[in-house]
């Protein structure tokens, strides 16, 4: 679902890709993909177009992704350094880390006392509308590429015109006595 | 110079407070405006899309505050056209909490009784029913069935849904395409419209100031088509009253940010906002125990496996709706859908090893989503939200084009609030996690504060000036002229659904305005027959008064 695309600044996509990947993990694209830690089977947040709807215009966060990538690898660097963690030169500080590691640093930057909690939970929020709802898809297109988060969560297709309707939907019986107090309404007296 | 424009009544919002007054307004003779921020949309552009751009984000608004997150209409329609349309009345004991004031919250004027007649036009109007139990879909029989299980009792909620024209899709909450819900768009605004009142959206009021004859002149700008964070050019119009019905989220930030003109406001006006005592748990369902414990199986032998099908809450448990409970530990249960995106993240894991809202663990629980089911908690808050200063422009600092912004309310909750959400949870655990059927744990607040999709309180009708931004006549106090009939009136957390009783105190307020507009010397009556035309209900309002 990612597109190819000739992003100027690999080093935001790769950090971005790891952060989405540390709150819906899916499997590596590939034997020496980086970004992603294969901490999960199928496809995560990155297979699902984190990346695709955080760079959508509409969303408002595209503005903030390089500097939101450079905040998160400053953050790698002195989690590791505090806890004296030697890092991989070869990629971007948070990439470096273990998913282990990625989990606990984004589970600090997003508790209620961190200051800058909002952009960090602002960044989660996406990463995981664009596994759960394809929100920079039509939903019937996601469905038609084979979306893995919307197949993933068992999400119902639509009818052949794009559509949703259960023509099934009811047990069709009463399946619990009534408040005492009920009105002829049907609210509570 | 322009002159500007000139109407006897602008109507600030069109929601139920807004379309309810616009509709007995022009009906009665004056001349009506009502200015909307939202778009206008009908039927066939309510899209089933998740998409950015669709009407799932066009006609929707999530406001993040400080402690408190608000979910609202964006729309001609308002709230009508995004909720869930389940419309009970509030219960009596409601009408006589004293909250932490020391005193009867509402108005001497209101009760259960005084109101009965008006919830009966609003009944009338849309018009609400009680849901048969045939009708009630897979998750809210499920609920039911867990409830009975448990010793409890469950009830199909009244609601305004035409059953024979919905498909149960669930995508209610992006507008109804098959305009089975019976939004405002299909009654009240269309008789306002067809009585002479215009309505105008994508017009942003931004404040109020007083003109030298005694009525005010609304300021706004418009807004965007796409993009809302956009705004365009700005325009005015004089009216003899103002309706202000721009929904408790931003009602109180209109009446701030017209302060230096208008002068001081009730101290009332963006203080003692409730978010309606809400709350959320989430169960996931071991398929296997529903049908073992429950004996439920559905098409295709499954027992439940249905969480995307239907319409929104649909059952309800009022067990601890009882008021001889003490206050704040009342609570009314209800079966929820809430979709993707928005409705998952907040979400925890039962049993959680590592962080209990995303990772390897929340995936695995997001893999077994049509188990899942969310039940919802209303009871009885502290009213102790506060809004800060307005922003520049609207209620909120927009972060996406749509849908998605920053909003000055700060929340934070009382020993009292947190006692009642605690009780619930331990309710919904009782019920759920018997004999095995579900694990359960409430939605963090930790992410985006508490939340809440019924705004209330925060321009609250009373008899107490201290603690009351206006009279039992829905009167700004010090401000005459200026009326507010939206979820800010409502004095507090109501332990349901508050559609039905905002509309009710809308249709109250009604007669009052009338005679406003007559004092001012507009000719108009009031007495109008429900929007399509029944007029039973009317004779039992005349009967009342």
């Amino acid at each position: 679902m990612q597109p190819d695309t000739l992003d100027a600044d690999p080093v935001r996509t790769m950090t971005i890709e790891a952060f989405a990947d540390t709150i819906v993990p899916g499997e590596k694209r590939s034997p020496d993909d980086r970004a992603i830690a294969g901490a999960a089977p199928g496809g995560g947040a990155v297979a699902a177009g984190a990346i695709a709807l955080l760079e959508a215009p509409g969303g408002g966060l595209a503005p903030a992704l390089d500097a939101l990538a450079v905040a998160l690898n400053d953050h790698a660097k002195e989690y590791a350094k505090e806890r004296g963690l030697v890092l991989d030169d070869d990629v971007p500080p948070f990439v470096a880390l273990s998913f282990a590691e990625r989990t606990a640093l984004v589970q600090l930057l997003t508790a209620p006392e961190h200051p800058e909690k909002q952009m960090w939970v602002a960044l989660a929020l996406f990463s995981n509308m664009a596994f759960d709802s394809a929100a920079h898809l039509s939903t019937v297109d996601a469905f038609a590429a084979g979306h893995p988060g919307l197949l993933a969560i068992g999400y119902f297709r639509p009818d052949d015109d794009g559509v949703w309707r259960f023509p099934q939907y009811s047990y069709g019986r009463q399946l619990a006595n009534l408040h005492p107090n009920t009105t002829p309404t049907g609210s509570p007296a | 110079m322009t002159a500007t424009e000139s109407t006897d009544v602008v109507v600030i919002g069109s929601g139920f407070g807004g379309a309810i007054a616009a509709y007995h307004l022009a009906a009665g003779g004056a001349r009506v405006v009502v200015l909307e921020r939202g778009p206008w949309l009908t039927a066939e552009e309510f899209d089933h899309d998740f998409l950015l751009g669709s009407s799932y984000t066009r006609i929707f608004d999530f406001v993040i505050g400080d402690g408190m997150s608000v979910l609202g209409g964006n729309c001609v329609g308002g709230g009508s056209v995004v909720f869930f349309a389940t419309m009970p009345r509030a219960p009596r004991f409601v009408f006589e909490r004293r909250g932490s004031i020391g005193r009867r919250l509402w108005p001497a004027a209101i009760s259960r009784d005084t109101l009965d007649p008006w919830y009966d036009r609003v009944a009338e109007a849309l018009p609400v029913r009680p849901t048969p139990w045939e009708r009630v879909p897979y998750a809210g029989g499920l609920f039911a069935a867990a409830c009975a299980h448990a010793g409890h009792t469950a009830n199909p909620a009244p609601s305004a849904i035409d059953l024979d024209e919905c498909t149960n899709c669930n995508w209610m909450i992006a507008g109804c395409r098959f305009d089975a819900k019976r939004s405002l768009l299909l009654n009240y605004l269309p008789a306002a419209i067809a009585h002479g009142a215009e309505i105008r959206p994508k017009h942003e009021v931004q404040s109020l100031s007083r003109n030298d004859d005694g009525g005010y002149r609304v300021h706004y700008r418009l807004v965007d088509d796409l993009d809302y964070r956009v705004l365009h050019d700005s325009g005015a119009i004089d009216a003899k009253i103002v309706v202000l019905a721009a929904g408790a989220g931003a009602t109180p930030v209109i009446l701030r940010r017209s302060e230096p003109q208008l002068g001081p406001m009730p101290y009332a006006v963006g203080r003692y906002f409730s978010g309606n005592g809400e709350r959320l748990n989430t169960a996931v369902f071991d398929e296997d125990r529903v049908r073992e414990v429950l004996g439920l199986t559905r098409d295709g032998g499954q027992a439940y496996a249905a969480y995307q099908i239907g319409r929104g809450p649909t059952v309800t448990n009022w067990d601890w709706l009882d008021g001889s409970l003490p206050e704040y530990e009342r609570f009314s249960l209800e079966q929820l859908y809430f979709p993707p995106g928005l409705g998952t993240i907040l979400a925890q894991v039962p049993d959680a090893t590592g962080p209990t809202w995303f990772g390897v663990q929340k995936k695995e629980m997001l893999l077994r989503w049509q188990s899942w089911l969310t039940i919802f908690t209303m009871s009885e808050d502290d009213n102790e939200g506060v809004f800060g200063p307005p922003p520049e422009t609207g209620n909120a600092h927009r972060l996406s084009q749509q849908m998605l912004g920053n909003g000055p309310l700060r929340y934070r909750p009382t020993a009292n609030t947190l006692r009642g959400w605690s009780l619930s949870d331990a309710a919904v655990k009782d019920i759920l996690e018997r004999d095995g059927l579900a694990r359960v744990m409430p939605w963090t607040n930790d992410l985006v504060g508490a939340y809440t999709v019924h705004p209330l309180a925060s321009c609250r009708i009373g008899d107490d000036p201290a603690t009351s931004a206006l009279d039992d006549g829905h009167e700004l106090r010090g401000h005459p002229g200026i009326f507010v009939t939206d979820g800010s009136a409502v004095p507090c957390a109501l332990t349901v659904n508050p559609a039905m009783t905002i509309a009710a105190l809308a249709e109250r307020a009604m007669p009052g305005i009338v005679r406003a507009l007559q004092e001012r010397g507009v000719p108009v009556r009031y007495g109008a027959p429900s929007p399509d035309g029944e007029t039973a209900a009317r004779r039992g309002v005349a009967r009342a008064g």
